[in-house]
């Protein structure tokens, strides 16, 4: 939890963090080249999918596999409604949908503990990219579909707003009496249920909030694909990245897993375009060395440098 | 008043009955203790009234109304707290973060954070834990765990206690401790019902005794009756 030798109030950071990326962001498009605003659109996807993850997953110790789920139905919402439906509303349908799929997974997982969870929220996702395959298969006999494309500085706002949102949200449950309810599940569900905690409602609900913004991001990012079949939209990849980013930048800290995020979506297309043979090599060697000397993620080595400060100070 | 009563409870694992068969009352302001030989089924007992676990069957009123089958989160808020044998805390938590979120759910619940935060040091005096806020949970000592455990159950506010084992593992100075502790919470009001192995102590506070063997409730009593009943004596204190 928060050092006590901190002493700045702990709603200053992401104040501070929040004002400066809306003002940057806001301004910036205008000058940048198309290819760093697609980037930039990465990253915020990662963001966003990372952050989101770790609302349920970091304090309740429940690693989640489905975000690919979540982030996928956002995008079929997406392609299959955005031409009929004006370019918000789908993102807010896409959110939408994500929702009740998280609350249909959460009901069905409840008495799933450890990794008996990790591997039936997996084995859901790889569930609905399959019944969407043979969906299109059998029955409208096209795989894939278009979608309506949208102009990335256009996708770059909305994408922007739903980064902010997903923070807002992640700042405001973490500081609830609900965020330190979430980490005591994550100690003692027994002892958690015992002191009044509707333990089962929590998680549900707090794994359905999680998945909103997934949605809505996958609504968004799919008018920039303009094509898009099963193994795109439910990609396995994106509910791996979030957990390797969260972990990587430090689970518990939302700063953690912004720089988490970006550092990780960074280094793929640092390594993809100067060592395209040895990119995954590369990837997971950078990987393994920050989890295995940086236990607490990159969030970790901040507060190492101040316990260290602090010695060599005190000294 | 009879705050908590238990007719014909029964749980089965598999085909060991855990509980058989079991009647006892609590009324309200008494302390009562549980004892009986390891496996007796004192805290399958327990769970039962907590909510940890769901009954084969009987009833269970607490103040009036049938708990058995509500979940423990229902029963909290109903008034009803527990510790458990094995302690159960929010480990890499502060002090204060135990009692905070026992403060903000239980059953007075929707407390305001600056209440909560006087509520949360009030208690850790209460039980001998002040200037401990800050501490992570898991690196106090057992006993201070105990304390803890002790004050997060009474955070909630409950009406009715139990107690699982407080004693144990405690050394002679902090049993005495932990005795003066229990009288003190009844003297707030508070009912309590609790499991002991040590049997000073618990002959030293209870009004009345029941013990159990194999699930069966074997007899009940005060502290004298007990120790000169002769099932008892046989089975458990091995006279
Ligand atoms: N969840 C469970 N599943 C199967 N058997 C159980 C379970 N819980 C308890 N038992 C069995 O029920 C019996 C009673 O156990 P219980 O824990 O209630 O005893 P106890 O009186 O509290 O003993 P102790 O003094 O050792 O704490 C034991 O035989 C135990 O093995
Ligand atoms: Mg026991």
């Amino acid at each position: 939890m928060s050092s006590t030798n901190n002493p700045a109030p702990k709603w200053l950071f992401p104040l501070v963090l929040s004002f400066i990326i809306i003002i940057l962001a806001a301004v910036i498009p205008r000058f940048l080249p198309p290819y760093t605003i697609i980037s930039l659109n990465d990253i915020f996807m990662y963001i966003v999918l990372t952050v989101s993850w770790a609302v349920f997953s970091g304090p309740t110790r429940y690693i989640s596999l489905a975000s690919a789920a979540f982030f996928g139905i956002g995008i079929y919402v997406s392609a299959v409604l955005g031409n009929v439906l004006p370019f918000l509303a789908a993102i807010a349908l896409g959110g939408l949908a994500s929702f009740l799929l998280a609350l249909l997974v959460g009901l069905s997982s409840l008495r799933l503990r450890g990794m008996y969870f990790t591997i039936f929220t997996f084995g859901l996702s790889e569930l609905i990219r399959h019944s969407v395959l043979w969906w299109e298969v059998n029955i409208t006999r096209t795989v894939g579909r278009l979608v309506v494309s949208v102009d990335n500085i256009t996708v770059y706002y909305a994408m922007l707003t739903i980064v902010l949102l997903t923070l807002a949200m992640a700042y405001f449950i973490k500081n609830s009496k609900y965020g330190l309810a979430l980490l005591a599940i994550g100690e003692s569900e027994e002892a958690t249920d015992h002191i009044g905690v509707n333990v089962n409602a929590l998680k549900i609900l707090a794994f359905a909030m999680s998945a909103v913004f997934m949605g809505a991001a996958g609504a968004t990012m799919a008018t920039r694909w303009t094509y898009i079949d099963p193994s795109i939209a439910f990609n396995p990849l994106f509910s791996f990245m979030p957990v390797l980013m969260a972990i990587f930048g430090g689970v518990h800290r939302i700063y953690g897993q912004i720089i988490g995020a970006t550092a990780l979506t960074l280094l793929a297309d640092m390594l993809l375009t100067k060592f395209p043979y040895y990119y995954n090599l590369l990837y997971g060697i950078i990987l393994v060395a920050v989890i295995l000397f940086l236990p607490q993620g990159l969030a970790g080595l901040r507060e190492r440098m101040s316990k260290w400060r602090k010695h060599v100070l005190v000294k | 008043m009879r705050i908590l009563e238990g007719k014909g409870v029964q749980k089965y694992f598999g085909g060991l009955a855990a509980t058989a068969d079991v009647d006892f009352h609590i009324n309200q302001g008494e302390i009562v203790g549980l004892i009986g030989p390891n496996g007796a089924g004192k805290t399958t007992l327990f769970n039962l009234i907590s909510g940890s676990i769901a009954p084969t069957s009987g009833t269970i009123m607490f103040k009036g109304e049938n708990i058995l089958g509500l979940k423990p989160h229902q029963i909290c808020k109903r008034g009803l707290a527990r510790t458990f044998q094995l302690v159960k805390l929010f480990g890499s938590m502060t002090v204060s973060q135990n009692i905070l979120l026992a403060c903000f759910f239980g059953k007075s619940g929707g407390v305001h954070k600056s209440d909560a935060q006087r509520e949360s040091s009030r208690l850790l005096e209460f039980v001998g834990l002040s200037g401990t806020d800050g501490v992570i949970a898991k690196e106090l000592t057992i006993a201070n765990q105990k304390r803890l455990e002790v004050a997060r159950a009474l955070a909630t506010k409950p009406e009715l206690l139990l107690l699982d084992e407080l004693m144990a593992g405690l050394n002679p100075t902090e049993v005495a401790q932990a005795t003066e502790l229990v009288l003190e919470i009844r003297k707030k009001g508070t009912t309590i019902f609790m499991i002991e192995h040590v049997m000073k102590a618990i002959m030293g506070v209870s009004d009345r005794i029941i013990a159990l063997h194999y699930g069966k409730k074997i007899s009940e009593g005060t502290p004298e009756e007990i120790t000169t009943d002769k099932t008892v004596k046989e089975i458990y204190l091995g006279i």
